[in-house]
């Protein structure tokens, strides 16, 4: 079990610190500092050992945070709770920075309190921490024995992530399907290979226990139903895929909410959902995935102290649609001594900090192609090393879903207040982000 | 620009700097980092020439950069171009930039060693140091082949400047040891040596240097150093701190000077020339008497470089060793030094003690101290100045202090550090015996050791202190007595119940007189420690328990009864259960005398060289105590040891304690390897021990007398046969009788694959394979028949005694074969001891409706698990002899059933499966054969004749093995196969 929970800024300098269990001394703070932090060589594995003592972090941009055990715990059950603790963390506070953590240190050390308790994880639910850890202090509101009670309750009840009597006048849902294309292509065109991660989060603001029924265009529960032959899906030629009925999912997670029983025998995802927002469930596709540009790279070198390259992007969905945020990054070489750059649209620029010419668009309709060429000079340089040509990366936002999931039904019952599926204000919003988006050149 | 070259600023470096310092993470530091080299480079691009100054701040920031840890793959023209500046602060850089980051196989090397060239040559003293130093930081042989030749003439060269000297002595210094080869003597080298006479302090002082390396190598060539050297020391040493000024350090005259000067001094043996000697003596006495004198300043800097001299003046008195007078003064000196408060001090005092014992001259002296080391063994603090104590109390340990030295380090070892514990055991071992007197001081001294230190007493130790007992008669009872006594503290360590499990078992006797130590009494103690003794220890102990039976035949019983206990002769350790075994059965089975024999007392070691002192070497390494004058003092002690010095490891662990050795091979029941050249041999001195227990002693005479027919040869497959075969040909057909099967059991005495049995219905293969005692047959069943054979059904059965002869485990078989089909069974056996008669393999199977019922003989003989041994004529008559018991032979005179062909005859003994000896019986028709049966419990070596005598077609067959039922069973095998 987690012997103890240490909070670092990149200096290593401690800003958490707390220890659940005897057998961790204040030197396991030292040691990971050390051996980690202010190692000579950058730590890539995120499990360290340090004198029997197990060490693992996280970095949060410039934070670290860090789960010490001297015993052999389940090193994923670890990472699952550094993750839901950074997102408790943000939910309580917005951004995990030095700044924030100084500044509610008070609180954090009242949510670790509550989350761990002798090192085993306890509730980690945000909505539920939210009713009795409050940034209020105890003059502020005091709760009602009424309101203890019901929280004692709820967080120990069967459904701890909701609690009862809630009411909204207006009973509404958000649906965000939110994906990340990853690529990587050689200079010919060719994928080696593409998976997209996506995440369907919810806000949910709805009146009572509602029992939810999610549906999308799960292979598995399609071909099921293609056999009845009702395979009439408005709003499918609306987005910018190729018209696929049906995607196959490769592997998904889902909220605790979510009857795990019921998608096993049925496939089908009901739930009661928590109040607020949270992530229903998580996914991962390898097949038929839209990709939403296509990059072409030309790269010459003429003669040793000059390189030309052009790059055409070209975006590849229905023309109604706008990409925005569109971001090309090209490498240059290490010994790059002045670049110009033409581009026809959006701006260019060289940043010798990152060796990269980065090329910025706003938006761009689909179906639309876009071109920059660019000169490199270089400086003759002593070293024989051939430049290694890292791939050009691309970022974007698209407002499908390049795996091709489509949100079929979202139903709502709740049998004992008198509000039924179509009292339910639904918005469903489908957002692709690129990921790992690279092209060899 | 005369503000710029004074002031300097370049503020973009130190901005820059700051910048990095500042970044609050690595990824920042790297993106200012390839901001900063992206605006390098693009100033560096060339179409703009850029001016010193600011190619000195890039190339400065490029370096910064480096040092960071960042690869720089430019600059380096940049930095070349500075070295062509005529500005210091640019040269100065660009020289820095080349000596941090041009590897040796750079192309730019030619137009560096070019620029060096000029500045070289430029009669520009600051400029010609710059170039010399960085020839010196790059040092690279390339370096050395350009400038080899340059150097030494600079060095020499009389206009050139003393700052520039200095550099090219260092410089020289410095190629010399990175490629000797390239820096050629030469007439420069005379003239280097008077650079010891040189007005500048600096040159001298880098001169020595690089005349100390050289003279290392070619000390004939700088021998005339050895007089400027002495006139210079004595220069220094004589003159008043004041009169050197720059080289006064803390009111001591050029301290580093004086120190290399003596080192240099070191390198030589004492000059012959009367005067030179006669000076620097003097300046040695000079260095002695000022130690004496009151401090001059009370900085610790002051009597450092003070206590520098002196150490490095004692260092040189030692090694000329041949001032009796300078030595003890050195050697009074160190010893004030003993009680120094500083810790160093007295470490090197202690240190350069352990020399001065080593000297004639001093060991006097030096033994004087001896009460003021053992109470800085006692008392000190620091545990590496206790260590080096502890050395000095070694080197001076004599035989008029050694009873002194050895109990005052045994007492030290019981609260002595935990690191230096087994090097003071291994000390005082050694002390111990090479000054002992009388040897019951040092079995005292030694099994005191044992009891307080007995985790760090090394096996040599212990086995030492056995040799020494063995050999020397006189203190034999002693030691018994001894260990008898120590082995009464209820808590013992292990080595001491080893010694004391070895001693009296060899030694019991001598106290066994005295009531207080009978004989059971002995044994009860030993034994009380038995159960906490690792298996190697307890293996000793038990065979001092058999030499108890040997020395005391009243303890016997009780002994036996300890070696027949569970713990032991089932014990889980294959060591143990062997020797209480084989113990017991030798103690049951031989005559006292032959057990007397066996058993006797331990003969002397060979004398050898002490292990102790080789491992104590090892231990310690170079920069020992002196281990040669510890020799020495061995060989004059040697006398005195009498057969103490012998017996080395390897001797020891041999005969040492009767481990495996004596009484395993005896049996020779180790597997493994041995077992086919030494098995044989051990299995005769089996054979002798048992020959001579039954004392037989017309065993010669048997062997001449007329053989015995054996009459039973017939009945050879034993009782079991005639009874268990009638009832089992039950079915009509006929074609099974028993006598068949017979016939077919001896068809594959010499053979492992073939045809078992073969009626119309059934045809029964076999194919088999031996190893060791254990065997393998695959038995092949075939149908005949178009017809399927159902309910088929094999059972192996042992008759009578061959059940606890022999293990036999088989395999189920498919109850149906089909028309034409084969099935196949395994049968797997273990021979647990010798056997005659084979096993039953009784099959039944219907066929078309009628039962078949059928018993054969499965062709398992005892010569299946024959080990072949090879071995020559002599050992082969050897073995023959000593198998002349007349139960042991078995003979037979037959007749030839088959054509006598000396190759038919010569597979069918291959085979058996013992080795055919060649050129063994003188007359070359008859057949030898050796070869070891190997049966679980126990090995049988059997050894074979067949004499043919083609004219009567006639064989003469002898067997002789060690168990008599075996050699009947081979004979009678055999006398059918011919």
């Amino acid at each position: 079990m987690i012997g103890g929970l240490f909070i670092y800024n990149h200096k290593g300098e401690v800003l958490i610190s707390r220890v659940y269990r005897d057998d961790i001394g204040r030197n396991a703070v030292d040691a990971f500092r050390v051996n980690v932090i202010h190692a000579r060589q950058q730590v890539r594995s995120p499990v360290t050992n340090i004198a029997r003592t197990s060490f693992f972090h996280v970095k949060r941009s410039n934070i670290w945070l860090a789960a010490v055990t001297k015993q052999n715990v389940n090193a994923a059950m670890v990472f699952e709770f550094l993750y839901k603790m950074c997102d408790v963390m943000t939910a309580y506070f917005g951004k995990i920075s030095e700044e924030n953590i100084k500044n509610n240190f008070v609180l954090i050390y009242e949510l670790l309190d509550e989350i761990l308790d002798f090192g085993y994880p306890q509730n980690s639910e945000t909505g539920a921490l939210k009713t009795f850890i409050t940034q209020q202090g105890i003059k502020g509101q005091p709760q009602t024995k009424e309101e203890q009670s019901q929280i004692t309750s709820q967080v120990t009840g069967q459904i701890g992530w909701r609690r009862e009597g809630i009411k909204y006048r207006r009973n509404e849902l958000f649906l965000d399907v939110l994906e990340s294309v990853n690529l990587l292509m050689s200079p010919q065109g060719q994928v080696l290979s593409a998976h997209v991660s996506g995440r369907v989060v919810m806000k949910s603001y709805l009146s009572g226990m509602p029992e939810c029924k999610f549906g999308m265009n799960d292979k598995i529960v399609i071909d099921k139903q293609g056999k009845g032959g009702t395979t009439d899906e408005p709003g499918k030629s609306e987005l910018g895929g190729s018209g696929k009925q049906s995607i196959a999912i490769d592997d998904c997670t889902f909220h605790q909410c979510v009857r795990l029983s019921k998608f096993d025998s049925e496939r089908s995802i009901s739930f009661i959902p928590p109040d607020g927002e949270y992530e229903l469930m998580r996914y991962r596709t390898t097949k038929d995935i839209i990709l939403p540009f296509r990059v072409i790279p030309l790269v010459r070198e003429v003669g040793r102290t000059k390189l030309e390259v052009k790059v055409v992007i070209k975006s590849n969905f229905k023309p109604s649609l706008l990409a925005q945020k569109i971001e090309v990054r090209i490498p240059t070489p290490l010994n790059t001594s002045g670049v110009q750059v033409i581009c026809m649209k959006g701006k260019a620029k060289y940043k010798a900090s990152e060796n990269a010419i980065v090329w910025k668009i706003k938006r761009m309709a689909g179906m639309k192609e876009s071109q920059i060429s660019a000169e490199i000079e270089l400086l003759p340089t002593n070293d024989k090393k051939k430049w290694a040509r890292p791939p050009i990366s691309m970022n974007f936002e698209v407002p499908f879903a390049p795996s091709g999931l489509k949100v079929r039904y979202l139903k709502v019952f709740e049998s004992k207040l008198n509000y039924s599926d179509h009292d339910v204000i639904k918005w469903v919003r489908y957002i692709g982000r690129s990921g790992i988006y690279e092209t060899r050149c | 620009m005369p503000a710029v070259s004074k002031g300097d600023g370049m503020r973009g470096l130190a901005v820059f700097i700051s910048d990095i310092r500042n970044c609050k993470s690595k990824e920042a530091e790297i993106k200012r980092i390839n901001k900063e080299l992206a605006n390098i480079r693009s100033k560096f691009k060339g179409d703009k020439a850029l001016d010193g100054y600011s190619k000195k701040k890039y190339v400065c920031k490029l370096l910064f950069i480096f040092l960071l840890g960042h690869d720089i793959d430019f600059g380096h023209m940049e930095a070349v171009n500075l070295l062509s500046s005529n500005k210091y602060t640019e040269k100065q850089i660009g020289y820095l930039f080349i000596s941090v980051l041009v590897n040796s196989n750079s192309e730019l090397i030619r137009l560096i060693n070019n620029a060096i060239k000029n500045d070289l040559s430029s009669r520009n003293p600051t400029f010609m140091c710059l170039a010399l130093h960085c020839i010196a930081n790059v040092g690279s042989r390339e370096m050395a082949e350009a400038f080899a030749g340059e150097i030494p003439r600079i060095l020499v060269a009389g206009d050139t400047m003393d700052s520039v000297k200095q550099s090219a002595a260092l410089c020289l210094l410095r190629l010399y040891k990175t490629s000797p080869d390239l820096v050629l003597m030469g007439e420069w080298t005379s003239r280097v040596v008077h650079l010891l006479n040189d007005q500048h302090m600096g040159v001298v002082t880098a001169a020595i240097s690089l005349i100390t390396c050289l003279s290392q190598k070619n000390p004939d060539e700088f021998k005339t150093c050895v007089s400027l050297a002495v006139s210079r020391l004595s220069r220094i040493v004589s003159s008043a701190s004041t009169d050197l000024q720059d080289y006064t350090y803390y009111f001591v005259p050029a301290p580093w000077l004086s120190c290399k000067l003596l080192r240099l001094l070191q390198c030589y043996p004492p000059p012959e020339d009367g005067a030179v000697k006669g000076r620097l003596v003097e300046c040695l006495e000079t260095i002695l008497n000022k130690a004496q004198e009151p401090p001059k300043s009370k900085k610790v800097q002051h009597s450092n470089a003070k206590n520098a001299i002196l150490f490095e003046a004692i260092s040189l008195i030692i090694h000329y060793d041949s001032e009796p007078n300078l030595l003890v003064r050195a050697c009074n000196q160190l010893g004030q030094f003993l009680q120094h408060r500083e810790t160093n001090l007295r470490y090197l005092a202690l240190e350069s003690m352990c020399t001065l014992a080593s000297s004639e001259f001093s060991h006097e002296a030096v033994k004087t101290h001896i009460e003021t080391v053992i109470n800085a063994l006692k008392t000190e603090r620091d545990v590496s100045v206790r260590q080096r104590a502890a050395d000095l109390l070694y080197a001076m340990c004599d035989r008029s202090n050694a009873k002194q030295i050895v109990a005052e380090m045994l007492s030290y070892l019981e609260t002595a550090d935990y690191s230096i514990r087994e090097e003071m055991v291994l000390k005082v071992a050694i002390l111990a015996e090479k000054y002992a007197v009388d040897y019951s001081w040092y079995v005292d001294t030694i099994l005191n050791l044992i009891r307080i230190a007995g985790d760090y007493v090394s096996e040599e130790v212990w086995y030492r202190v056995i040799q020494i007992v063995i050999n020397r008669d006189d203190v034999q009872g002693y030691a018994a007595k001894t260990v008898f006594e120590a082995l009464q503290a209820p808590a013992c360590h292990e080595n001491m119940v080893k010694v004391g499990g070895y001693i009296l078992g060899e030694f019991g006797n001598l106290i066994a007189g005295d009531p207080r130590s009978s004989p059971l009494v002995q044994f009860n103690l030993l034994h009380s420690k038995f159960h906490l003794c690792s298996v190697p220890t307890r293996a000793l102990l038990l065979s001092a328990y058999i030499k108890f039976i040997n020395l005391f035949p009243e303890t016997k019983s009780t002994i036996q009864e300890v070696l027949r206990s569970d713990s032991q002769i089932r014990n889980s350790d294959v060591e143990l259960q062997q020797r209480a075994v084989e113990y017991l059965k030798l103690s049951s089975i031989a005559s006292t005398d032959v057990l007397a024999t066996v058993l006797e007392e331990m003969p002397p070691f060979p004398e050898r060289e002490s292990s102790i002192l080789a491992k104590l070497k090892k231990k310690k390494g170079p920069g020992a105590v002196s281990v040669n004058e510890l020799e020495e003092g061995k060989r004059e002690g040697g006398e005195l040891n009498g057969g103490g010095e012998r017996g080395d490891n390897s001797a020891i662990a041999a005969s040492n304690a009767s481990t495996p050795s004596p009484s395993a091979d005896l049996l020779g029941l180790r597997t493994g390897p041995p077992v086919t050249a030494a098995a044989p041999s051990a299995g005769s001195l089996l054979v002798d021990v048992f020959s001579e227990a039954g004392v037989n002693d017309d065993g010669f005479l048997r062997d001449l007398e007329p053989p015995t027919e054996s009459s039973d040869s017939l009945l050879a497959e034993g009782p079991g046969d005639s009874d268990s075969a009638p009832p089992s040909v039950v079915s009509e057909d006929p074609a099974t009788p028993l006598p068949e099967s017979n016939e077919l059991l001896n068809k594959f005495v010499c053979k492992n694959n073939g045809v078992l049995f073969e009626n119309q219905l059934l045809q029964i293969g076999i194919k088999s394979e031996y190893r060791q005692n254990l065997g393998r047959m695959y038995l092949f069943y075939g149908n005949k028949t178009s017809v399927q054979f159902i309910t088929f059904t094999t059972t192996v059965t042992c008759p009578g005694e061959l059940q606890s002869q022999l293990n036999v485990q088989s395999k189920p078989v498919e109850p149906l074969i089909e028309g034409g089909a084969q099935v196949q069974q395994v049968i797997n056996i273990e021979c647990l001891t010798d056997f005659s008669d084979a096993p039953l393999l009784n099959i039944k199977f219907r066929y078309g409706g009628a039962l078949q019922n059928l018993t054969l003989k499965l062709p398992v003989t005892i010569n299946k698990f024959f080990q072949p041994t090879e071995m020559a004529s002599h050992d082969f008559f050897q073995r023959w002899k000593q198998l002349s018991l007349p139960q042991q032979e078995a003979q037979k005179i037959f007749k030839a059933n088959h054509a006598m062909d000396t190759e038919v005859l010569k597979a069918k003994l291959l085979g058996l499966g013992m080795a055919l000896l060649e050129n063994v019986d003188p007359n070359p028709e008859n057949f030898v054969c050796a070869g070891v049966i190997q049966t679980k419990a126990q090995q049988v070596g059997s050894l074979l004749r067949l004499e043919p005598n083609a004219q009567a077609q006639m064989y003469r067959l002898t067997v002789r093995s060690s168990k008599d039922t075996v050699s009947k069973r081979l004979c009678e095998l055999l006398a059918e196969q011919f």
